[in-house]
């Protein structure tokens, strides 16, 4: 019972546009239970795609295969144009130190001050900067996430929002050109649900990155998404813009926007 | 079934290890880490060791005492405590407080860090976790946990001057100087080599323990638990190895 819906006027014109991510027949079964059965999808330079879908449904399986955390089965996995399936570990980290992932629990070092945890990731990545250019990144980051006050924090004093937002300025750090959403919102009440799904749509507009969204959040999808693709049964069963899938024809599509 | 786990993890253990000699030859060296984990297994253990160190040599002064006096051969006390304490009683008793407390303490640490995706975040960030986390761990305890031994040695022999002086009176001076001439370099070397050992494999086991717990809260229990109960084990097991060995040398 698969429904492809494909929109007619996308957001952003899906033509001449360059690919960033390009996912061709990707499969993964964990034992006896295969997940993803031959995903493909395409996200071009700028675009913000929205994947739905239901709980096992092999979303998160799909970012974590993309940037290496999954070792997929089969498929091939572009991104920037590398087949990242194909790279030892010295290339595959030259693809991450451009791409930017926000977890579910924002994964925020426990034994490190927010300062810490904003400052280790540019530490490694730009050794040239002084003690004072990695400070000075660090306020800048906290302040696009308007956190500027929980510099001297642990993560333990935070709440689930500041989590996320602190999570969001450490990937923000390093200027990503494609940032990945693990749901950023689940596990938030409705406003500051909203209030994080409104910073990503800045922050995509701000620094013009690339992103997938993984959530059940539809007001998040609606406001974020350029593009919704929806997993079912380890493929994707239906393609177009929020507006397009609301009005869909297939009554399990819509199931997802009521 | 207990017998096939059992080779399985050796094998796991031993591509964990290979790896780990790979990294520190391969890419640069986390030092600030390092030292800091140097002062967190090193520093923070001194209070526990000196207890312990203390008592270790206070009560073997105190039970030995009654078997020697009954052989006019009280006089032997400072060098067969100290004999005993550098050969074989504070290298392993301060092993496997150091296995208790250390190796629990990075299996637990680095088992809520891999099930609350620190781990993974890391790695994603493109920053190698077993470069900085565990590489530097081992070092720090291959390194630390000698200079422990060496430490409780010394604050046993301190305790066993204080048991000595419970029923008999003896000048510090005098003490000491029984000690160090009971003392050779034979007794020194082998003890010490052995400690190397047991804070590579404190560190090896409790890094090994953590980055494998799997997810769920649970496991993090599971992963100190299994990291003191391994790295106990593995204590024992190469202290026999090097006593074997130290006694085929020596003969």
């Amino acid at each position: 019972m698969e429904t492809e819906i494909k929109d007619t006027k996308p957001k952003k014109e899906a033509s001449n546009a360059e690919k960033v991510i390009d996912i061709n027949n990707l499969y993964k079964a964990f034992g006896d239970n295969e997940i993803l059965k031959g995903v493909s999808l395409q996200v071009n330079k700028g675009e913000s795609l929205v994947v739905l879908g239901k709980s096992g449904s092999g979303k998160s399986v799909t970012i974590k295969c993309l940037v290496g955390l999954i070792k997929a089965d089969q498929g091939e996995l572009k991104v920037f144009g590398t087949d990242i399936t194909q790279l030892d570990g010295k290339q595959l980290n030259e693809v991450r130190a451009r791409m930017g992932f926000l977890f579910q629990t924002a994964a925020l070092y426990d034994s490190m001050s927010v300062r810490e945890n904003l400052a280790f990731t540019l530490r490694h990545h730009a050794k040239e900067l002084s003690a004072e250019e990695v400070e000075q990144k660090v306020v800048e980051a906290l302040q696009s996430v308007g956190l500027e006050e929980a510099i001297d924090k642990m993560p333990s004093e935070l709440s689930g929002g500041m989590r996320k937002r602190i999570g969001l300025a450490r990937t923000l750090i390093i200027n990503p050109e494609i940032m990945l959403y693990d749901e950023p919102t689940t596990g938030l009440d409705t406003i500051t649900s909203r209030e994080i799904s409104e910073l990503i749509l800045d922050l995509q507009k701000k620094f013009k990155t690339t992103s997938i969204i993984i959530t059940h959040d539809m007001p998040c999808a609606k406001l974020t998404a350029d593009r919704i693709v929806i997993l079912r049964d380890g493929v994707i069963a239906a393609e177009g813009t929020y507006e397009a899938l609301e009005k869909s024809d297939d009554e399990w599509v819509r199931s997802f926007f009521i | 079934m207990i017998l096939k786990n059992t080779f399985t993890d050796v094998g796991h253990v031993s591509l964990f290890t290979k790896r780990f000699f790979k990294e520190i030859f391969t890419t640069s060296f986390e030092f600030k880490e390092f030292v800091w984990q140097c002062y967190a297994i090193g520093y923070k253990s001194l209070p526990l060791v000196s207890l312990t160190g203390f008592i270790m040599g206070l009560v073997l002064t105190i039970q030995s005492r009654p078997t020697l006096a009954q052989f006019g051969a009280e006089s032997w006390i400072p060098g067969m405590v100290t004999l005993s304490l550098v050969r074989e009683i504070a290298p392993v008793i301060t092993a496997l407080i150091c296995a208790g407390k250390i190796a629990s303490g990075i299996g637990a640490e680095l088992g809520s860090m891999k099930v609350t995706e620190q781990i993974d975040a890391m790695e994603v960030s493109a920053i190698n976790p077993f470069k900085y986390l565990v590489v530097t761990r081992i070092m720090a305890t291959t390194l630390m946990v000698p200079l422990l031994v060496i430490y409780a040695d010394l604050v046993g022999v301190v305790g066993g001057f204080a048991g000595y002086n419970i029923h008999g009176e003896v000048s510090i001076s005098r003490y000491f100087s029984q000690v160090v001439e009971s003392l050779e370099f034979a007794d020194l070397i082998p003890a010490t080599i052995k400690t190397f050992f047991f804070g590579f494999f404190i560190g090896m086991i409790g890094c090994f323990k953590g980055f494998h717990a799997e997810n769920g809260t649970e496991s993090v229990g599971k992963a100190a638990n299994s990291a003191v109960v391994t790295a106990s084990l593995s204590i024992f097991i190469i202290d026999m190895i090097a006593v074997q060995i130290t006694d085929l040398l020596a003969s």
